[in-house]
């Protein structure tokens, strides 16, 4: 595999920087501070001290060992992301952007969130670090996630309801960059997942990458080998990028990014950008888009708000297209019955997005001999989800 | 020559500034477009900007999200959009035409595809609101080649970017008047003079602003200092008005009308 991106944000034909002229200007700064920063032993201690001190890293690998005999088939291991503190692997990114926003003499940050966990994140980080904090979140999302919209209010973040469009969180995203537009010159954007311009997707993977750090030398250490697959949920696909990434150069580790199905990919409500979309430019770059002959975005669908994007990171469309690595549909109905299993055998509860990352796994493991072993990237709790999923299976 | 190149040569002489409304095309409906770019024609506008409807517009405020959605609900297509303007051509229309379009329908399309349906149906230039100069290589040479200008914008943020966006710029230059997205504003940052006296300095082009410019009064502050002046919201929030006047048959002359007196209002 090529060294990606090169200097222009390029993925293969992917990536690449589709946004506003008002906008460069601030992109390349950031580009700018995010490579200076990167190298600085005073930022990394920092940080490094942030993620072990406050948000809990390293997470544990664990050995789901009443899950893997259940299945009957390869060792489990969760990668357990759950743990950090706020619930997600989302603290990883956004502890790591408000250290820079302030590195940057940023006052003011801005993000989108769909299930909310990003925001949360976000208003976290904000709060730890003195930062005035918004958080635009779709309306659709707000209701399905009421309980992480009082976080961030409690958090001290004002939380922007998007009534525009489909008002979740495409349109969360877009009503972040035109707000970032009109104040770019105070306000730092907190880019959630590895899409958008870059040098988010870059800048997101490299903060995110940790996951798949800890878990490569988790693994040699317990097992003293490499896993034979990382199995993650992609919606925009951080967490996924994040525990892939260390792993792209061990070509004997297959690579499985799990995406949303939601009520079935033939069916016209899923979020299943790489099964079925096309390349195409969305929010700021080039990468699989789910859309109409016109190229007019499509609405996605998913039970999971994380994964209901009709986008996807542009380093996941170029991971795919190389045959590097595999991307798998799940449905709502999967996703959910993976949610019940790990909750009976193992006692966690899974965030939804997470449960999909589980379901292939599911699929996958009874295929595979004893001695195999599969990595399951674990990106968040449950907690959030289950005023939703007492909704879905009403009552048990 | 290119029609927008005549067009300004022609202002330049008679010492006047160009009037360029935008709409959304088929909003309400294309026929209705058509009959909205007569009545801006007879009103004075000197070149017409073509919106083509966009899911995700990003670089677009409210009024101009409504006026997507509105469009798309009857599907319509950038086919659709581009067969307007020969459309109105037809119907005597002889304005240049911009189409103001995102890229990924563009894109969709197939660059070749797109630039031969242009060359044949009357569209003279072209604004791209999501492609910045770093990723249009390829469409700006298959614009030259096809004599189809690509207009860049360039913002108060351009800065040092000036330069080299002006450098390769054809037709007009697109001031964009203020940080922020498309939509009415009532004032303009303090900086936006000498914004202005930079992006003139950096080129022989015409250079138009936009963004914001809703009245007579921004027309004339802005028509010492620019050759055009792009005036979007303000037009489409007036046609949103005129809604139920356009779409029933005994007051649709009427709603017409107000749009025409709206823009020549503008122009004093």
């Amino acid at each position: 595999m090529n060294h990606v991106p090169d200097e222009n944000g390029r993925y293969g034909k992917f990536g690449g920087r589709y946004v506003p002229e008002t906008l460069m200007n601030a992109l390349f700064e950031l580009e700018e501070a995010f490579n200076h920063y990167a190298k600085d032993p005073e930022f990394k201690a920092e940080l490094q001290y942030l993620l072990k001190q406050y948000s809990g890293r390293p997470t544990p690998l664990y050995y789901a060992e009443r899950l893997s005999k259940h299945l009957g088939g390869a060792r489990i291991y969760l990668k357990r992301e759950d743990l950090n503190h706020t619930g997600a692997h989302k603290i990883n990114n956004s502890l790591a952007q408000a250290l820079l926003a302030k590195r940057m003499g940023k006052t003011k940050v801005i993000a989108e969130t769909g299930a909310g966990q990003h925001g949360v994140a976000s208003a976290t980080a904000a709060a730890l670090l003195g930062l005035e904090c918004k958080v635009f979140m779709g309306e659709e999302d707000t209701k399905r996630q009421q309980l992480n919209v009082f976080r961030m209010k409690l958090l001290g973040a004002e939380v922007v309801p998007v009534l525009s469009g489909t008002r979740t969180l495409k349109d969360a995203c877009n009503e972040t960059l035109r707000y970032w537009v009109s104040h770019v010159n105070d306000t730092y954007y907190i880019l959630g997942s590895v899409t958008g311009p870059h040098p988010y997707p870059k800048m997101v993977r490299d903060f995110q990458r940790i996951i798949g750090d800890e878990a490569r030398e988790q693994m040699l250490a317990e097992q003293g080998k490499l896993p034979d697959y990382v199995v993650a949920a992609v919606g925009g696909g951080s967490n996924a990028i994040g525990i892939f990434y260390p792993f792209i150069q061990d070509e004997s580790v297959k690579l499985i990014g799990v995406e949303a199905a939601g009520k079935g990919v033939d069916s016209e409500e899923h979020a299943a950008t790489m099964t079925k979309g096309r390349h195409g430019v969305f929010q700021g770059s080039l990468s699989y888009v789910l859309q109409d002959d016109h190229g007019q975005v499509l609405p996605a669908h998913s039970i999971s708000a994380g994964l209901d994007y009709p986008g996807v990171g542009p380093e996941h469309s170029y991971l795919k297209d190389s045959g590097r690595a595999q991307y798998e549909p799940i449905t709502d109905a999967e996703a959910l019955e993976a949610l019940q299993l790990l909750s009976r055998t193992e006692g966690i509860i899974p965030a939804l997005e997470s449960a999909h990352a589980i379901a292939q796994t599911m699929k996958l493991a009874p295929s595979l001999d004893k001695d195999q072993t599969i990595v399951v990237s674990l990106s968040g709790r449950g907690d959030k989800d289950v005023e939703a999923i007492m909704g879905y299976l009403g009552g048990i | 020559m290119n029609h927008i190149d005549q067009t300004f040569a022609g202002l330049k002489e008679q010492g006047k500034t160009a009037l360029i409304p935008f709409l959304t095309v088929g909003d309400p409906d294309a026929g209705t477009t058509i009959e909205i770019i007569r009545q801006l024609e007879a009103a004075g506008a000197d070149l017409i900007e073509l919106g083509v409807p966009y899911s995700d517009p990003l670089a677009d405020g409210p009024v101009i999200q409504r006026a997507s959605g509105r469009a798309l609900q009857h599907g319509i297509t950038i086919t659709e959009c581009i067969q307007v303007a020969e459309d109105a051509r037809k119907s005597g229309v002889k304005l240049p035409f911009i189409l103001f379009t995102y890229y990924n329908p563009v894109l969709q399309m197939g660059l070749e595809k797109f630039f031969d349906l242009i060359s044949k149906k009357e569209i003279s230039g072209l604004i791209i609101p999501d492609l910045p100069t770093e990723e249009d290589a390829e469409l700006r040479a298959m614009a030259e080649a096809a004599n189809i200008h690509l207009i860049p914008l360039v913002a108060p943020t351009s800065k040092e970017r000036i330069a080299r966006i002006t450098g390769r710029a054809r037709g007009f230059i697109y001031c964009v008047s203020s940080l922020g997205v498309t939509g009415v504003r009532s004032d303009f940052h303090s900086g936006i003079d000498s914004f202005l006296s930079d992006v003139r300095q950096s080129t022989e082009l015409p250079i138009a602003i936009g963004f914001g410019i809703s009245s007579r009064e921004h027309v004339e502050r802005f028509s010492k200092q620019c050759d055009g002046v792009v005036v979007g919201s303000a037009i489409v929030r007036k046609i949103e008005e005129t809604l139920p006047l356009l779409q029933s048959a005994e007051h649709r002359r009427e709603g017409l009308e107000q749009i025409r007196q709206f823009v020549q209002g503008l122009k004093g």
